[in-house]
């Protein structure tokens, strides 16, 4: 799974870092950002799921996978 | 372009949690948009279904531009007004995102977390104070209100003093009743920014608004005029908003025992509890914009120039989407819902709002546990439909 964050388009929501806390985070200007060590791989079901989720809620959705 | 079907727009609740009987009803079958008339008869879209919603709310073809000549107004007072435009929420982008990108650091998930202990004091000496006093109280005066009012003074940096004045005028903004209340509570809400801003300027304190002086004002980046309206916007959004889900969410669960009493037992279902209760109670509940362009969808054509209303209340019981949507179970799945609003508007203190009424809920209920309504259910006075739903007044006991 490799995730992609429009940073153009992101606002700030942080509905991402909210969803996927072990995944997303937002930088000291409110953007969303990956953890390191997130940008291809990703451990367990679970945290799959929730970044699935994060794509859907979103409100901009700036987030992709592929 | 009206016909017999065309319902009204907005109508009030019959039930403060439940959504108006009027917007779903049976006859129009499951459009997920259809038509709806507005109070001077204008027709425009009322937009129900989830999908439909979602991607109507990201569709740059619709504009929240208030200063739009067709931009669709819910009631008279706002009509009215000589004075239509609205910073942040009633601009589009690309001015509406330097203003969004200047707020944005005070309002993440990190900020809004840091600022729990705060909430949870602040909650705790309420609570305090309701227990002194003792019962009957009225629960918005003494908790629903007070504790979102607070927690924005703080964030802001506006002194709580000066509650009973602001929340008056926000009362009057929001609900008029008549055209010239709305211009008088923006004129006096104004006044009040101007004087504290040049206050601050003399003597800078520690909130929000001191940063958006020194870095913004004073950096020429926004004028004193555009800084007055977005602190009036942050200072309203802050505690009306809030206020009304405390009060109508206790409210809820006093009328739904059975999940009051899941929520009690469990600390860990707080997140899901409030996603819920916002899915099922979607306080903002009718967001406007003005098409810009044609835009087809749900098996309709808005025209450029059309009003599109957005009924949150049933859009988040979209059985496609929630199964039995009109039953309140705390423990599904509802982060999905609309309730802050879709798209580069959806609320800018989402997170501030979750954050107080995972705190406030429980601790309520733990320190009052035998709360109950004073008056029956039925006699709970709640708003009309045309401004943010919530209770008037709740009259508890313990």
């Amino acid at each position: 799974m490799k995730i992609d964050i429009d940073r153009n388009r992101c606002i700030g929501a942080g509905q991402c870092a909210l969803t996927a806390p072990t995944v997303f985070t937002q930088d000291d200007d409110g953007f969303s950002e990956l953890l390191p060590g997130h940008e291809d791989a990703l451990d367990g079901a679970a945290v799959k799921e929730s970044v699935k989720v994060a794509v859907r809620v979103c409100p901009v959705q700036a987030i992709t996978i592929e | 372009m009206a016909d017999a079907e065309t319902v009204s727009f907005p109508q009030n609740r019959t039930c403060p949690y439940n959504p108006p009987t009027g917007y779903r009803s049976e006859h129009r079958g499951p459009q997920p948009v259809s038509r709806a008339r507005l109070f001077d008869g204008r027709a425009v879209w009322l937009v129900t279904g989830h999908a439909e919603a979602r991607s109507l709310l990201v569709d740059q073809r619709l504009s929240s531009d208030r200063e739009n000549p067709a931009f669709p107004f819910f009631a008279e007072r706002v009509a009215a007004s000589t004075l239509r435009r609205v910073e942040l929420l009633g601009v589009d982008d690309p001015e509406h995102n330097v203003q969004r990108r200047m707020l944005i650091p005070s309002f993440t998930v990190r900020r809004t977390a840091s600022l729990r202990p705060q909430i949870r004091a602040t909650v705790d000496r309420l609570l305090d104070a309701m227990v002194k006093q003792g019962p009957p109280a009225d629960l918005v005066d003494s908790f629903a209100l007070p504790v979102p009012s607070m927690v924005i003074c703080a964030l802001l940096g506006v002194p709580y003093d000066d509650h009973e004045f602001f929340e008056a005028q926000s009362r009057k903004l929001l609900r008029g009743p008549a055209a010239a209340d709305v211009e008088s509570a923006r004129d006096a809400l104004d006044e009040y920014f101007r004087v504290l801003i040049e206050q601050k300027q003399a003597t800078p304190g520690e909130g929000l608004l001191d940063e958006l002086i020194a870095k913004q004002l004073e950096t020429g980046a926004v004028d004193q005029q555009e800084l007055v309206r977005l602190a009036q916007i942050l200072l309203i959004a802050g505690h009306e908003t809030t206020a009304n889900m405390i009060s109508l969410g206790t409210f809820t669960l006093l009328q739904h025992p059975d999940q009051l009493a899941r929520m009690r037992e469990s600390d860990g279902l707080m997140p899901s509890a409030v996603e819920e209760l916002l899915r099922f109670l979607s306080i903002a509940d009718g967001i406007s914009r003005v098409a810009v362009d044609d835009i087809e969808v749900g098996g309709v054509t808005i025209r450029a120039g059309d009003g599109v209303l957005l009924t949150t209340s049933v859009i988040n019981r979209d059985e496609t989407v929630y199964p039995s949507p009109d039953e309140l179970d705390l423990g599904r799945n509802a982060r999905n819902h609309v309730a802050f609003g879709f798209g580069i508007h959806q609320c800018l203190g989402q997170n501030l709002a979750r954050a107080e009424l995972e705190i406030a809920l429980p601790a309520l209920f733990d320190r009052l546990p035998e709360l109950r309504l004073a008056v029956p259910a039925e006699e709970v006075p709640f708003k009309p439909g045309d401004t943010i739903q919530g209770l008037l007044e709740m009259p508890v006991i313990w």
